[in-house]
């Protein structure tokens, strides 16, 4: 199957614990093969004590399923799922931080951010930080058309990422870590106090 | 009642207790000292073999795994101890070898301070170690080491660290009591087996003709021998090994055809690429094994049995990945097949064998050089242990030749570097297979090379008085890289050419009786007198320095373009 060697983008889902290095350990089954991430996003599921990763890579089906298959290997990660984009409804969020007097003055700039249905998050009487969502393509065209007219800074999130197909994650999820609970995260408790110790 | 209070070091050692562990193979240093200090007090419960570098110790704790089937059990302080177990946890990740190391690490106050001794161990053994956990406080301890033998041992085994912090080995906590593990949620040692898969697989079997079975390690690693002996005896099918399975079949049953990959034997190579089904049985199909791979049974259907799903489709493609442990997914199949006489395809592997006896074996075996080849020592062995000795082999030409033509009667029998190739595993990883297997005969069968690269290890033999069989097979050669060199870099020996000490006085500086045989006439006495010494024996035999292991799959071909000479 041809179809199977393009490269095309490719969203993977993991669930995993809560645990200090997992992040490193799902990282390194990528960089081992020297596959560039795209995007990555990492934060707590809907349940606590379930996180949520979210992965975009540009590959071939069959080097995808094969990491998916790693992922799930570690002890640790409870269920991975790989989409392609049409399998997925996805958003990036970006915020663009404009100088406040480009925007009071030109009138094209207010109708650019009205065209792109930008959010203003904060407005100072120095800089305005405006915000979108949308797809890769939507937030920079805005960040290009932005800057003729002063943009400060701009910053990108990862991709979130729901896939359609998926009926029933949520309350797997919650009766999952009803009947199992997950264990807490134990922490370093002792940095910062080197001064009160002696220790050889 | 007021609970019992321990140290985590204490707690420690109560957990290996609880697990069976009997012996351990460490060396200390300061971050690992409190719990060397417990140790003193468990002396008469836990034997700790101190060894003379941390890289002999995780190769003794393969050995000793490989032998026993237990968890094997290290221990290394931080920094340096740690990073020298970094080589033996790559080699027990790529070969399946459960064991559980224990490194010393730094205060927790000081951790990312690069306090004396202290190195991101979590970090750098990452890739190549199943699970690892450093450890902070003392309470996380029992939970903790119940979960890493648990991670070890069950599914498809591997290495585990557990880094403890020094507070935490010297910290006092009421001790709940050791509560062994079964279970972690987010992890499945065995996939569940699917019956249509098992159908679809027995169906497969009964049409076939030709139907090949190559096994490897899983076989021994899910204790599934007696299974699958009666899974091949059944059907009447031929088998083939990978050096990790060897062991796992006798070696004379009749329905043994040998050893498979770069260096194996004629008849299972060439059939690779002839039969109509192939049977892969815990194993995962590495280079060394396929030779090119678009080129690696297309005719066949594939059936593909093990217990880890990331191996099915790897490396080849199957047409029935059959998930789960082999030694329930194999008495499902046997049950399905119907009982089969298969001599005539048997007798072709038996042509294929005829042939290489005569352009290969033979002459290795029985040379008419004035030179002693590698082959006709281990005849020799063969020929006083009738197949009962452990064989330990180091990295290179005498592994290929050991594993080729050496005698198996029981299984763990075979203990030698599959995936990883590590030179210098050969003489620390015979030292843990002796400890893993009291009652039996160790041989460890080294090349000159590889024996250079953990020597001093005869040190850990002179103190614990172990007793092991050592033969170095001396070429004065890096053989497999000169052999490399010859076919394929215009025999441009590029440092390759190695000069050895005097091994005779270096044992017996050791306190170890030793013997270097020159002729052929005084070798068979020499193997005698190395078996019926009492204690370990040194025997140096010097061989044909310009030997090339054949048959051979050159790199980049296919398995049937194996070469006989």
């Amino acid at each position: 199957m041809t179809h199977n060697n393009e490269k095309q983008e490719y969203t993977i889902t993991v669930y995993t614990e809560n645990q200090v290095g997992l992040l490193n350990r799902i990282a390194i089954i990528f960089s081992r093969r020297k596959i560039n991430v795209e995007s990555l996003n990492t934060s707590p599921s809907e349940v606590q004590g379930i996180h949520r990763f979210t992965i975009v890579v540009e590959e071939s089906r069959d080097v995808v399923l094969k990491i998916v298959r790693q992922i799930e290997k570690q002890v640790e990660v409870l269920k991975a799922y790989f989409n392609t984009n049409d399998e997925i409804v996805w958003q990036e969020l970006a915020l663009y931080k404009v100088l406040s007097e480009e925007i009071t003055e030109k009138v094209k700039v207010e109708r650019l951010l009205r065209e792109f249905g930008a959010r203003a998050v904060a407005i100072r009487k120095d800089f305005i930080v405006f915000e979108t969502t949308g797809h890769r393509e939507e937030t920079n065209k805005l960040m290009k058309a932005l800057e003729p007219f002063g943009l400060v800074e701009f910053v990108r999130s990862a991709r979130v990422a729901i896939i359609k197909e998926s009926a029933g994650f949520h309350e797997k999820l919650k009766d999952f870590e009803k009947r199992q609970p997950g264990e807490e995260v134990i922490e370093n408790e002792y940095l910062g106090k080197r001064e009160a110790v002696f220790t050889m | 009642m007021e609970q019992k209070q321990l140290t985590g070091s204490q707690a420690v050692l109560e957990a290996f207790i609880a697990e069976g562990v009997d012996t351990i193979f460490g060396y200390p240093g300061g971050a690992i000292m409190p719990i060397y200090d417990a140790l003193y007090d468990y002396k008469e419960k836990l034997n700790h073999i101190l060894v003379r570098h941390e890289q002999g110790g995780i190769h003794a704790g393969q050995g000793y795994a490989r032998t026993s089937g237990k968890v094997g059990v290290v221990f290394a302080t931080s920094g340096p101890g740690a990073t020298n177990l970094v080589t033996g946890l790559a080699d027990a990740m790529i070969d399946s070898t459960p064991l559980v190391c224990i490194t010393g690490q730094v205060y927790a106050h000081l951790l990312g301070t690069d306090a004396f001794q202290e190195t991101d161990v979590i970090n750098i053994t990452m890739p190549v170690t199943k699970w690892n956990y450093q450890i902070t406080d003392a309470v996380e301890i029992p939970n903790i080491l119940a979960k890493a033998f648990y991670l070890a041992k069950s599914g498809r085994p591997g290495p585990v660290l557990i880094d403890i912090t020094k507070n935490a080995q010297l910290q006092k906590f009421d001790y709940p009591g050791y509560t062994s593990c079964n279970h972690v949620r987010s992890y499945r040692p065995k996939p569940v087996i699917r019956k249509e898969y098992i159908d679809e697989a027995v169906a497969l079997i009964n049409n076939a003709k030709k139907p090949l079975v190559i096994f490897g390690q899983g076989v021994i690693l899910g204790k599934a021998e007696k299974e699958f002996k009666k899974f091949i005896e059944k059907s009447g099918m031929p088998a083939a090994w990978t050096i990790l399975g060897l062991s796992a079949l006798s070696t004379d049953h009749p329905q043994n055809v040998g050893m498979l990959g770069m260096h194996g034997n004629y008849g299972p190579n060439v059939l690779t690429n002839e039969c109509d089904v192939l049977i892969a049985v815990g194993m995962r199909f590495d280079d060394r094994v396929t030779g090119r791979l678009d080129k690696y049974a297309k005719q066949a259907k594939i059936i593909h049995l093990d217990i880890d799903p990331s191996e099915i489709d790897k490396n080849v493609k199957a047409t029935v990945g059959v998930w789960g442990d082999c030694k329930e997914t194999l008495p499902l199949l046997t049950l399905g097949i119907d009982q089969k006489d298969r001599s005539e395809w048997l007798e072709v592997f038996a042509d294929y064998t005829k042939q290489e006896y005569e352009q290969c074996i033979q002459p290795e075996m029985y040379p008419s050089s004035e030179e002693m080849t590698m082959a006709e020592v281990i005849r020799n062995i063969n020929e006083i242990t009738e197949g009962n000795a452990i064989m330990v082999t180091d990295v290179g030409q005498h592994q290929m030749v050991t594993c080729r033509y050496a005698k198996f009667n029981e299984t763990r029998s075979n203990v030698t570097s599959g995936g990883l190739g590590t030179m210098g595993f050969g003489l620390p990883a015979a030292i843990g297979a002796k400890f893993g297997a009291l009652d039996r005969t160790v041989i460890s069968v080294i090349g000159d090379g590889g024996f250079q690269m953990t020597l001093q290890e005869l040190g850990t033999i002179m103190q614990t008085g172990v007793d092991v069989k050592i033969v170095i097979l001396n070429n004065q050669f890096l053989g497999m890289v000169r052999q490399w060199q010859d076919l394929f870099h215009d025999k441009r020996y590029s440092f390759v050419d190695i000069q050895s000490p005097d091994y005779i006085m270096l044992a017996k500086s050791y306190g170890i009786e030793g013997a270097k045989v020159e002729h052929r006439k005084d070798l068979e006495g020499a193997v005698k007198t190395m078996l019926a010494n009492k204690g370990s024996y040194l025997l140096e035999v010097m061989v044909g320095k310009e030997n090339n292991v054949f048959p051979m799959v050159p790199q980049g071909c296919s398995v049937s373009e194996i070469r006989l000479k």
